[in-house]
């Protein structure tokens, strides 16, 4: 059946752009997730035609596809199963039209997230959602996730930035969903298809809200003695009418590992560390930077520092943003998570973390975004050290059941894919997956679009059922 | 904190025979001729720290405003009915611009299907992304997908400070650019108002740079259509309006026929209403949207 197909691709988009070698199937068989898969073909389109044929080709013979872009994804969500057919869009990568009046863009999904706002910048604008791995991650990608970042606090994340898509749906049509306009007529079907995972269809153009850099950027690190004294000054901040641009905490033994790799002169003492930025008019920052200040102290913070200049805050943005570097110093492998809880909630689930990461003998950093309670316990580990990997899995099963059972939820920007897949009816019943089900029938009722992610499968449905190794189920 | 009991409100839905739903009528009430029910009145909880509340769908927004008031929040939705009207119809009000739209607003919602069951969609958290957005999906289907029986909704800081400016403007774009984050921009083809938010000293300072004069508030809204055209389209319209610069709603005071989406799109349309009320006994009749 692949072979037929590869023939049919290979006669709609050239040769050269259908790849079935054994380098590009390895490459193109997995994300950035610790779940590898299979690849079946490898197809490089460069226009929604060219996708539109691919994806009718697969359907003509029943074959699942994975669209994907840089493979950045850490839950799965891009990794091919069954030898599906992967759909790589990073060729298709041009920001085709900006708008600077209406602050608007149309692009293609293979536009990297900090191109586009490199290509707005003179305009004094910004595509708000920044993922960590901003520099590297698709806006395909970010629309498939509907995935969030450090400044998504203030801004929200993706869903919040994106007006229109026009999609290439499982049977090779084309479907406008969303516009420029802002109340399409109709559902809202633009809405719902942000964060699907690639299961509704493969984004071929995005239209993109863009947000307007501000004026005035206070940048500010805090120390604190407790981990518990941090969180509560994030509840207090916000329960004070507050919203920072980025309310963001790392843990010691985080701040360690990344002092030790950038030398950024962060306090290697305290027991926690909030980075707190503000951004907007002049007055207004500086009278929240002063009510911040003050909140913190009162419970409790040790040192205040002020980034004096650019190239202070750009340092200390490289401390939170280097987390993932400097953890190689520390052990060769890390799996990282990815939950969210009430606010409140954040001491008692980070003593948990602590706890379950004890028992299992593993190292655990925390940095995350405390803002809006988005955890992100880092465990680092050395796969080649016997029964690890089990320790590893059983301790991130602890620490998403931690987190649900604490109001929390499975997933704030990485999503679900086939890492949480199972875990799904910790927070969903019968009825409430039957009505996610739904939604993905008629966005495609083939279901052909990357299969097997997000829902738990009923145990009716076939031999493909299995999640590869390094799963966590 | 409590739990809104939606099990009487599921048994009045049922599971056969057209069923339509009702708030306090704002927004054009039920459907004529058919059994009526209303969902749960009340609010559950606010949490300030979090952001967030819950209340049952036909609380007043007006209700949950003022409860809100006293933690110094509100919710983005319009002010006039319910919050389930507010959501299922999924109009904004003029403040879109700096509030984004009414579906940014919903985090969790449990609803009554079609078969009479209680489902939930969405979660708890400000930020979530575990499964398919169903939440986006309910906002503005006007109750032809399920009937949403309470809600957990973002609530927002009110602004320290509050003004409406406005100026003589033959270009609307003008006085749009000079602006930071403006809550809302309004423009009639020659008269732009402003309504900006945040400290006193920024607010005047930004009003100044414009040359906006503090003024008592907006204008009144034709009310003859509520079209919703790409922005870009704004500097070029007629006839009498108050458009919403830099969103592209527009209040005109002829009437107006939408134009007819994407056929693909109409056909994805009708394959979610298959899939969630298959005998179409949700609010019969009513477009969704």
């Amino acid at each position: 059946m692949i072979a037929a197909l590869v023939d049919e691709l290979r006669a709609a988009i050239t040769p050269e752009r259908v790849r079935i070698g054994s380098t590009e199937l390895g490459l193109y068989g997995r994300d950035a997730s610790n779940i590898g898969g299979s690849a079946g073909a490898v197809c490089f389109p460069t226009s929604t035609a060219e996708v539109q044929a691919c994806v009718a080709a697969a359907h003509r013979h029943g074959v699942p596809f994975v669209a994907r872009g840089s493979g950045t994804g850490l839950a799965g969500g891009a990794t091919p199963l069954d030898h599906a057919l992967v759909i790589v869009l990073t060729k298709m990568n041009r920001v085709l039209s900006v708008d600077p009046i209406n602050r608007l863009a149309w692009v293609e999904p293979g536009v990297l997230n900090l191109d586009l706002t490199r290509h707005v910048a003179h305009l004094g604008l910004h595509f708000a959602p920044d993922p960590s791995s901003q520099q590297s991650c698709s806006i395909g990608g970010n629309v498939a996730n509907n995935s969030g970042g450090p400044h998504c606090l203030s801004d929200g994340v993706t869903a919040a930035h994106i007006l229109g898509l026009e999609v290439v749906l499982s049977d090779g049509s084309l479907v406008q969903l969303g516009a420029t306009e802002a109340e399409p007529v109709g559902l809202d079907l633009r809405g719902a298809f942000v964060g699907s995972e690639g299961m509704f269809g493969v984004a071929t153009k995005v239209c993109v809200r863009l947000t307007q850099n501000a004026p005035s950027v206070r940048t500010m690190l805090m120390d604190f003695n407790s981990v518990e004294d941090g969180a509560q000054t994030v509840s207090a901040i916000i329960a004070a009418g507050m919203v920072p641009a980025a309310l963001e905490m790392m843990d010691q033994l985080c701040v360690q590992a990344v002092e030790a790799y950038i030398h950024a002169g962060l306090p290697v003492d305290a027991a926690a560390v909030l980075l707190v930025e503000v951004a907007g008019l002049a007055h207004g920052v500086e009278a929240d930077v002063a009510r911040i200040i003050e909140i913190a102290q009162a419970h409790g913070a040790g040192g205040v520092r002020i980034a004096q200049d650019e190239a202070e805050r750009a340092l200390l943005w490289k401390g939170r943003k280097s987390a993932f570097g400097a953890i190689a110093r520390i052990k060769p492998n890390y799996y990282l998570h990815d939950t969210v809880v009430p606010r409140r909630m954040l001491p008692q689930v980070l003593r948990q973390v602590y706890e379950i990461t004890a028992r299992y003998q593993l190292q655990v950093l925390n940095v995350f975004h405390a803002g809006d309670g988005n955890l992100h316990p880092l465990l680092v580990f050395d796969k080649r050290e016997p029964g690890v990997m089990e320790r590893v899995l059983a301790a991130g099963e602890e620490i998403v059941r931690a987190s649900v059972a604490a109001g929390g939820v499975l997933s704030g920007e990485h999503g679900i894919g086939l890492e949480k897949r199972d875990f799904m009816p910790l927070m969903f019943g019968p009825a409430d997956l039957a009505a996610q089900a739904a939604m993905r029938r008629a966005f495609d009722p083939a279901g052909l679009a990357n299969p097997f992610k997000v829902l738990p499968s009923p145990a009716a449905c076939g031999d493909v059922q299995h999640v590869p190794e390094g799963a966590w189920v | 904190m409590g739990v809104i009991e939606l099990a009487a409100f599921a048994e009045a839905v049922g599971s056969a025979g057209p069923v339509t739903i009702a708030g306090l009528r704002t927004r054009g009430g039920s459907v004529a001729d058919v059994r009526c029910v209303s969902a749960p009145v009340g609010i559950d909880w606010v949490q300030p720290d979090e952001m967030t509340a819950c209340c049952g769908a036909g609380t007043p927004v007006a209700e949950l405003n003022a409860a809100l008031a006293e933690h110094g929040q509100r919710v983005a939705l319009p002010s006039s009915g319910t919050v389930g009207g507010a959501l299922a119809v999924g109009h904004s009000g003029v403040r879109r611009l700096g509030d984004g739209p009414v579906r940014d607003v919903l985090l969790q919602a449990r609803y009554v299907s079609a078969a009479g069951e209680v489902v939930k969609a969405g979660g708890p958290t400000v930020k979530n992304v575990s499964g398919f957005d169903l939440c986006r999906l309910l906002v503005g289907s006007c109750g032809t997908l399920g009937f949403v029986g309470d809600v957990i909704v973002r609530t927002r800081p009110i602004a320290a400070h509050s003004q409406w400016f406005s100026a003589e403007a033959t270009d609307p774009h003008e006085c749009f650019a000079r602006l930071y984050r403006p809550v809302s921009v309004l423009w009639d083809g020659s008269t732009v108002w402003a309504l900006l938010e945040g400290h006193a000293a920024d607010v005047s300072e930004q009003a100044t740079n414009a040359g906006l004069r503090a003024c008592d508030g907006p204008p009144s809204l034709p009310t003859g259509s509520r079209r919703v055209v790409p922005p870009a389209d704004v500097a070029s319209l007629t006839g009498t309006f108050v458009a919403e610069v830099g969103v592209g709603i527009v209040h005109h005071a002829d009437t107006w026929t939408p134009p007819i989406g994407d056929p693909r799109a109409m056909e994805l349309e009708s394959a979610l209403k298959r899939e969630f009320d298959p005998t179409g006994r949700l609010n019969p009749g009513v477009p969704f949207g």
